[in-house]
This record gives structure tokens, C-alpha cells and sequence, in this order.
């Protein structure tokens, strides 16, 4: 099917999110939207998608002005969205979720489990989806639920799809599969929409690229035309380096010492084994790893949220063995953790008092059992202005604002004061590079100023940007250690994959 | 500086009572259909409407006329209708608080019986129990009440944060203990009035009564302490480092635990801090106008579950909410007296207001107002089983 937007202009209070934006996709065709976070992306797709009506413009298919007023008319019309946070029932079968709203009758009116299940079978064969019908979703990795979320779109006839960043939950095996379904999909004549800001895959997979940018189309191009740097420039607006500007590393004094350690995972196994691990003051070492590896259980134990089984961990010759974060934070242990936003930042707080929420206890911000609220509102617009916080005001809910600011809304609360040890969990996943640029800028500062910074990543990027040593985690154990420098992608992939030289 | 300007609160205030205003408006509205359809004369008119559609609509709003004004008339007509009406909402005002408090932390506190009973029950007995001078019988005995109510509510706490038991089952669970302990107190000869069988305590004396603001007004100075823990309970929630770990631990407890806060102690603080709240409604009502103990709920728990919605979890707003339930309830009373019309359209009318402020945005469709920004715990109504 060929999709095609005309003008759509999108305003909301406020903003206008889409302004004038032309779009087409042939069949067989992957079309990537590119753009920052914030740039009108999912707009648009809600939009095609039916979730919104376009204030002007036309969505044309096949030729044929249409008029979506729900997501119904539009899968009706043949659109498929697999959105970036899955709409499964974790507690249905593979089956059931994916024939859920469309479940065929037999003669007497109940489920005829039998003809769903034969025509998901067939679908899944037909583009090599492996999937197993009478799982439960909540079992299923991430990866396989959206192959789950690309069978419902299919199941119900999709000829476009709309993948709403699709990478930015998949570990670097699951979008290599990812990428294998898109082929078959497209070679099958279906068209695709693959919104992303990921440079590298998009470029990888896309047969024609369009940028956004605050809301209107900057570039219209195709992977052999532009470069990433083009591309990266086209979407920021400006020039910019993908690689930090660092100087080599001068490791002094061990901050964190770790031996042995054992920690075990929610259903008590163990997820670390026996690990050794030294972070020396004014060095950064990057944990790489497939994702599920024991990074985020050594994560927690290192920062008080998961108690230590066996064997031990130090920060400057102090045990933490029976501490909390809060004790933690008064050692000088910052955490940016990996989930952001459930565990980063409380959504429904201002701005001002995210930037607070581990030391609000303290002078100045305390004074006796009573909060100083001139305080806390000054803190927040020194580290607003300090870190590039881009909010209407202090006051605002910090789950309105954009990923990348309530990242740099955390980075600021756990760089604003000096700090010894930095424990920094994805701290870019999912961003906009020029957040990404930004963020990676501040971890390297604090290094130079003297910090022992421990990164754990699955972006072979990041890792490779950041890392003064780079540790590989395979299964619990420290796998292998390269220098920063000497790092390659093909190496460290290997070791990530588990095969050690 | 403090970066909201007074006019800015100004409006938020505006914008945060108009739902609850215009919900009791509709709720009026449609207490007075229900009122004309339990009216024998007004039906009738209806029934000859196509001969006489004049009488059927005056007779109807005559009806309708009357009864309002009757309600009103003897919730705030005369110094002696609003004393009932604020004797009416002290203890709601508190049980309200109670309510607010362990929901900004997060937790459903359905035990506000319970925790009435308790505290009613430790006051009633510090009450007649002790025979000591006012200054010091008096505090003891509220002091008393707290210390109960705090206790009884600070067992769900602990339940949930030792073993994760979830507060709206134990809560509820508690509140049938505490009725049956306040049964079996009254049973024995502790509790009970030597010169009574049926279950009736001692009189609380004299030296441990709440004192009335006039001899001739049943209301108490009861009054008085219940204004206070809402100032007290908005400076702990927003202005003390307590209520911003409480608040957060409510907005999101897995950021609150990873910034280091406590969150299980939370839990338990939260409710040993509410069930003192509604152990202190206990402890004013014994002391300031029953001056005795009896069994069964008073309901004041769960019609507290309301007030904290409309009052949108806000200690103001509670404190306005439970003087409106205040005029409803002193109002019903010279309404039936006056009129015709049951006491149990009060209940209508107060269900009826619940109802629309639960559904924000169908009053926001009556009225076409257009949705205003993510104001607070709105979702008070539809964050059950979280």
C-alpha cells in the first residue's frame, strides 16, 4: 500500500507539533523517520494511526483520501502500529493477545480458538516469527513481545506498519532479528515505518530517510546520500561530533573495590558470581554486556538497593554490607539509574523538588523538621541553568518534560554535589544526541575533576565513547577487559556473545 | 522567593473548587427530580399534566422549593443550626485528614472506623476512669484517644510494610475487631454503667469534657483542635521534610527507595499518624458531646473515604468538604421535621456530589469546561488495587 501524508499541521496549546509535513511510502518500501526527541515523530504517527485528527492536511492510501477519527478506522484501512511501550495483556497467551478484538466465532457464537490459532501459525511461519501461541506475555523477553505486537498488527491484515522506535527496548541480537523481520515484511510487499534516532541502524535499514525537526520535515534523503554526521547535523541543526573530546585518563587511588561478590536475583539465583571489579579515582570503567547478564543485580548491590550474598564491596575501604542508598548518598555514591522514570524521578513532583529528592533531609535544604523552600527553588535554578534543564519553570511536573531533560534533571541532582563515585546505569538510553552529547560530556568532566565513574551500558557506543577500560559481563562473570583505546566493536561483540578468545 | 505569585494561588484554588461546586450544583438539581418523584401531591399533578401542565410544574417546584429551603433554613438559618452544622463536620473534619493523609503516602486507610472506635474507646475510659484535675484530664484523655487510634491504624502499617499486606484488606479487617472489642468492653463491668444492662459505658467526667463555646449550643471546642490538625497537617505534608518523603513515597515509591528514603517506615508513620487522626475524631466526640461510649460504626470512617475525594486530597479542601457534609447532615434533621421529605435524600444528594466529583469529566462535559492541567490526586477514585 502506498501511504501518503500531505500537509498535516498538528497544534496543540501551546506548540504546534506537526507543521506542514509532506510523507510517502511505497510498498515493499522502509521508510525511517528520524528525529530528536520532542521533534514531532509520534505525532505524525499518531496522526496516520487515528489517535489524533490533523488540524490540516490529508492522509492519502493508495491514491484515496481517507479520514481516520480512531486507531479502528485505520487498522481498518490496513496501518499497524507497534507502539514503543507495548499494548499486550501480560497475563493472556500469546493467542489470546494477539486475537483479542478480533476473535473469530464459530457457528454458536464462542471463540474458535482453533482458526486463530492456525492463522497465527501460518503468519508467524510465513515471516519467520518465531513465537510460541500458548505462552504467557509476561514470560516472553522483550524481543519476543514485539514480535507478538508485530503478529497483532499482521493478524489483523497491516499492510503499512508503524514501528515506534522499536530498538530502543532490543538488546544488539534481538535487532539484528528485528531487522530480518522488517526484510521479510518488506520483501513481502508491506511498507514500514521505522521511527527512530538511532543514526547507525537507520542508516542500516531504511530505504529512504525524512528528518524532523521541530516539527517540520528538514531532509529528505536516502542512506547513500548522508552520512551520519549529515544526518546527526540535519536533525540537531548544527554541526556535531558523535565521538567526546577526552583527554586519556590519569587513574589514581581504588575508590570502589569489589571481590567475590555473589548477588542474587528475585527468584534467589545467582545473577553475580564471585566478581572482582576496581573503579580508581579519575577513570572510567564501562561494563558492556547483552542486557540480563547480571548488570543491573551488580548495579544494585553496589548502590544499597539489593543486599550483597556473599563476598564484598568497598567504597574508599568502607564496606557496604548492610548500608541503604541513603547512607550510600552520604558516602558520595551518585546512581543514575536504569529505569528513569520509575526510578529516576518521581513524575508527579515539580522539577525543583526531583532535584532535591535524596538530599532534601540535609542543610540547606532542611531546616529542622521544615523544608527551605527558598533553598530548594534556588538549587533548582542554579542546576536548571547549570545543566541546560529546559522547563517552563521550576514548578512544572517533571513528567512533562522530555526524556533527555529529566535525564539531565538526575544527572543534576546526583552531579551537582562533589561526588567520589558515579554508578551510571544506560544513562543514555533512549535519548536525543544531543543529549546524548551533552550527558556523555558531563560524565567525562566529572571524571577529570576526580571521580571513580562505573558505566554500564548495552550500547556498544556509549561504551566505546566512554570507557577508559571497558569490562565485558557474560552471565554473572567479568568476561574479558580491554583498554578504551584498543576496543573494538568486533571484539567486544564476541566477548558480549560469550566467546572469549 | 517563592515563585508563585498570590494570584496564581489564588486561581489554583479557584480552579480546584470549581469541579466540587458545580458537582454539588448538579447534585441539587438532581436531588430535587428524585425529591418531586417522592412527592404524592407533586406526582399527581404530573399524572393530569396534559390537562393542567402549570400546576404540575409549580406544584413541582414548590416541592422542591421547600425542602431546599427547610434544609438550609436548619443547617444555617440560626446560631443554634450552624452550631449543629459544625458539630456535625468536626469529626469528619478529622477522619477527612485521615483519609488524606495515608492517600498522599499512597495507602487506602478504610480503617477510619476502626480507628474512631479505638481512640473513642482509650478516651472514654481515661475519662471516667480517672478522677484528676481538668488541666491535666482533659489533654490525657485526647492524648489517650490519639495514642489508640494510632495504634490501630499503625498495625496495618506494619502488616504492610513487614509483610505486604495490603491496607484496605487489613484496615477493614481491624475495623470489625474494634467493633467487637468495644462490644465486649461494654459487656464487662470495666466499661459498663452499673445502672444499665443494655451496652452503654460510664459517663466521662466532667473534668474531661470538651468545653462548649456556649452553654446553650452543642457545639465544642472539639472544633477548634479538629482546624488545627488541618493546619498541622498541611504544614506536615507540605512545608516538613516528613511530608516530602511521605509524598513521595505516595507519588512513587521505587524513585522515593532508590533516592533513599525509607519506604516501608513511611508506610507505618503514614498510618500511625492517620489512625491518631481518626482516633482523635473518637476522642472529640465522647469527650465533646456524647460524653459516653456505645457500640456500632459510626460510618465517620467511611464517609470520610468521600470527603478526602472531594476535598482532593487537599487538608482545605477537606476542611470545606466535611462543613458541606456538616450542613447536608445538621440539615436533614429540620427538613423531614418541615417537609414532607425524607431524610434519606440527604444520602441521595450526598452520593449524587461524590458521584460527579469522581467523574470529573462529566461535569467537565455538563458544563464544557475544558480540562484543566494534571491537578494533583485526582485519580483518587480510579487508583484502587495499585
Amino acid at each position: 500500500m502506498r501511504v501518503e501524508l500531505r500537509g498535516i499541521t498538528k497544534r496543540f496549546p501551546g506548540v504546534v507539533a506537526n507543521a506542514g509535513v509532506d510523507l510517502e511510502v511505497d510498498p515493499g518500501q522502509v521508510l525511517a523517520l528520524l528525529g530528536e526527541n520532542g521533534a514531532g515523530k509520534s505525532t505524525l504517527m499518531n496522526v496516520l494511526f487515528g489517535l489524533y485528527t490533523a488540524d490540516e492536511g490529508e492522509i492519502i492510501l493508495d491514491g484515496e483520501a481517507v479520514r481516520f477519527t480512531s486507531p479502528a478506522d485505520s487498522i481498518a484501512a490496513g496501518i499497524g502500529m507497534v507502539h514503543q511501550h507495548f499494548m499486550l495483556v501480560p497475563v493472556f497467551s500469546v493467542l489470546e493477545n494477539v486475537m483479542l478484538g478480533v476473535e473469530p466465532r464459530t457457528r454458536w457464537g464462542g471463540l474458535d480458538r482453533s482458526a486463530a490459532r492456525a492463522r497465527l501459525i501460518e503468519l508467524s511461519e510465513t515471516y519467520n516469527l518465531a513465537v510460541d501461541p500458548d505462552a504467557q506475555v509476561e514470560d516472553l523477553s522483550v524481543g519476543a513481545q514485539q514480535r507478538v505486537e508485530i503478529l497483532k498488527a499482521l493478524y489483523r491484515e497491516a499492510d503499512c506498519l508503524i514501528l515506534d522506535e522499536p530498538t530502543a527496548v532490543l538488546t544488539p541480537p534481538e535487532i539484528d532479528d528485528l531487522f530480518r523481520i522488517v526484510g521479510t515484511l518488506t520483501a513481502a510487499g508491506r511498507s514500514v515505518i521505522f521511527i527512530s534516532h538511532k543514526l547507525g541502524e537507520v542508516r542500516h535499514i531504511a530505504d529512504r530517510i525524512v528528518v524532523l525537526r521541530n516539527g517540520e520535515v528538514v531532509g529528505s534523503t536516502t542512506p547513500a546520500e548522508s552520512s551520519e554526521a549529515d544526518l546527526a547535523s540535519m536533525m540537531v541543526g548544527r554541526a556535531v561530533q558523535l565521538v567526546v573530546d577526552r583527554e586519556p585518563s590519569k587513574p589514581a587511588a581504588p575508590v570502589l573495590v569489589v571481590r567475590d561478590l555473589r548477588v542474587l536475583d528475585e527468584r534467589r539465583q545467582e545473577a553475580v558470581h564471585d566478581l572482582d571489579l576496581d573503579v580508581h579515582a579519575g577513570e572510567i570503567v564501562a561494563i558492556a554486556g547483552v542486557q540480563g547478564n547480571g548488570q543491573t543485580e551488580l548495579v544494585e548491590a553496589i548502590t544499597g538497593l539489593r543486599p550483597i550474598d556473599a563476598g564484598s564491596a568497598a567504597v574508599y575501604g568502607r564496606s557496604l554490607s548492610g548500608l541503604g542508598p541513603r547512607q550510600l548518598v552520604e558516602l558520595g555514591v551518585a546512581h543514575i539509574p536504569e529505569d528513569r522514570q520509575r526510578d529516576g524521578v518521581v513524575g508527579a513532583f515539580p522539577v525543583r523538588d526531583n532535584l532535591v529528592l535524596n538530599t532534601f533531609r540535609r542543610r540547606p535544604f532542611a531546616r529542622g523538621l521544615s523544608v527551605d523552600r527558598a533553598q530548594v527553588q534556588a538549587n533548582a535554578e542554579q542546576l536548571m541553568a547549570d545543566f541546560d534543564i529546559r522547563a517552563a519553570s521550576p514548578q512544572v511536573a517533571t513528567s512533562t518534560l522530555s526524556g533527555g531533560n529529566q535525564q539531565k534533571v538526575i544527572v543534576a541532582r546526583e552531579f551537582g554535589h562533589a561526588e567520589r563515585l558515579i554508578v551510571a546505569a544506560q544513562p543514555t538510553r533512549g535519548l536525543d544526541v544531543g543529549s546524548i552529547q551533552y550527558i556523555h560530556r558531563r560524565i567525562v568532566e566529572q571524571r577529570d575533576e576526580g571521580a571513580a565513574v562505573l558505566i554500564v551500558s548495552t550500547e556498544l557506543d556509549e561504551v566505546l565513547a566512554l570507557g577508559d577500560r571497558i569490562l565485558v559481563m557474560f552471565r554473572g562473570r567479568i568476561v574479558g577487559e580491554v583498554a578504551g583505546a584498543d576496543a573494538t566493536r568486533d571484539h567486544l561483540g564476541l566477548l558480549m556473545a560469550g566467546v572469549t578468545a | 522567593m517563592n515563585g508563585t505569585t498570590l494570584a496564581d494561588q489564588g486561581r489554583r484554588i479557584a480552579n480546584g473548587a470549581l469541579v466540587p461546586l458545580l458537582a454539588l450544583f448538579s447534585a441539587l438539581v438532581v436531588g430535587g427530580v428524585v425529591i418531586i418523584v417522592s412527592d404524592a401531591d407533586a406526582l399527581r399533578a404530573w399524572s393530569s399534566f396534559a390537562a393542567n401542565p402549570g400546576n404540575a410544574v409549580s406544584s413541582s417546584w414548590e416541592v422542591v422549593r421547600d425542602a431546599y429551603v427547610a434544609l438550609f433554613d436548619s443547617s444555617l438559618g440560626s446560631g443554634r443550626a450552624v452550631s449543629e452544622t459544625l458539630l456535625e463536620a468536626t469529626p469528619l473534619i478529622l477522619t477527612g485528614l485521615s483519609v488524606t493523609f495515608a492517600f498522599r503516602a499512597g495507602l487506602f486507610n478504610i480503617g477510619g472506623d476502626g480507628q474512631f472506635l479505638a481512640g473513642a474507646m482509650a478516651s472514654v475510659y481515661v475519662g471516667f476512669s480517672l478522677d484528676i484535675p481538668a488541666v491535666v484530664h482533659l489533654p490525657l484523655a485526647l492524648v489517650a484517644g490519639v495514642v489508640a487510634g494510632a495504634l490501630w491504624g499503625g498495625i496495618a502499617g506494619v502488616l504492610k510494610a513487614r509483610t505486604g499486606a495490603h491496607e484496605v484488606i487489613t484496615t477493614i479487617m481491624l475495623n470489625f475487631v474494634a467493633l467487637r472489642l468495644v462490644d465486649y468492653a461494654l459487656s464487662t463491668e470495666v466499661f459498663r454503667r452499673p445502672d444499665r444492662s443494655d451496652p452503654i459505658s460510664k459517663n466521662v467526667l466532667g473534668s474531661a469534657q470538651l468545653p462548649r463555646f456556649d452553654s446553650d449550643l452543642r457545639v465544642h471546642t472539639g472544633l477548634l483542635i479538629a482546624l488545627a490538625a488541618a493546619y498541622g497537617i498541611w504544614w506536615l505534608l507540605f512545608r516538613s521534610t516528613v511530608g516530602f518523603g511521605v509524598r513521595a513515597v505516595g507519588a512513587s515509591p521505587s524513585a522515593a527507595r532508590y533516592a533513599g528514603i525509607a519506604v516501608g517506615g513511611t508506610w507505618i508513620l503514614s498510618m500511625l499518624i492517620a489512625g491518631g487522626l481518626a482516633g482523635l475524631a473518637g476522642a472529640t466526640t465522647v469527650l465533646g458531646v456524647r460524653y459516653r461510649l456505645t457500640g456500632g460504626f459510626s460510618n465517620l470512617g467511611f464517609d470520610a473515604i468521600a470527603l478526602a475525594l472531594l476535598g482532593r486530597s487537599h487538608p482545605a479542601g477537606v476542611v470545606g468538604a466535611a462543613l458541606l457534609f456538616g450542613v447536608l447532615r445538621a440539615g436533614a434533621t429540620g427538613m423531614q421535621a418541615q417537609t414532607s421529605t425524607p431524610v434519606d435524600i440527604i444520602v441521595v444528594i450526598q452520593a449524587l456530589v461524590i458521584a460527579f466529583v469522581a467523574a470529573p469529566a462529566l461535569i467537565r462535559a455538563i458544563y464544557r469546561i475544558k480540562a484543566g492541567r494534571g491537578t494533583g490526586p485526582v485519580a483518587f477514585s480510579s487508583g484502587w488495587g495499585s
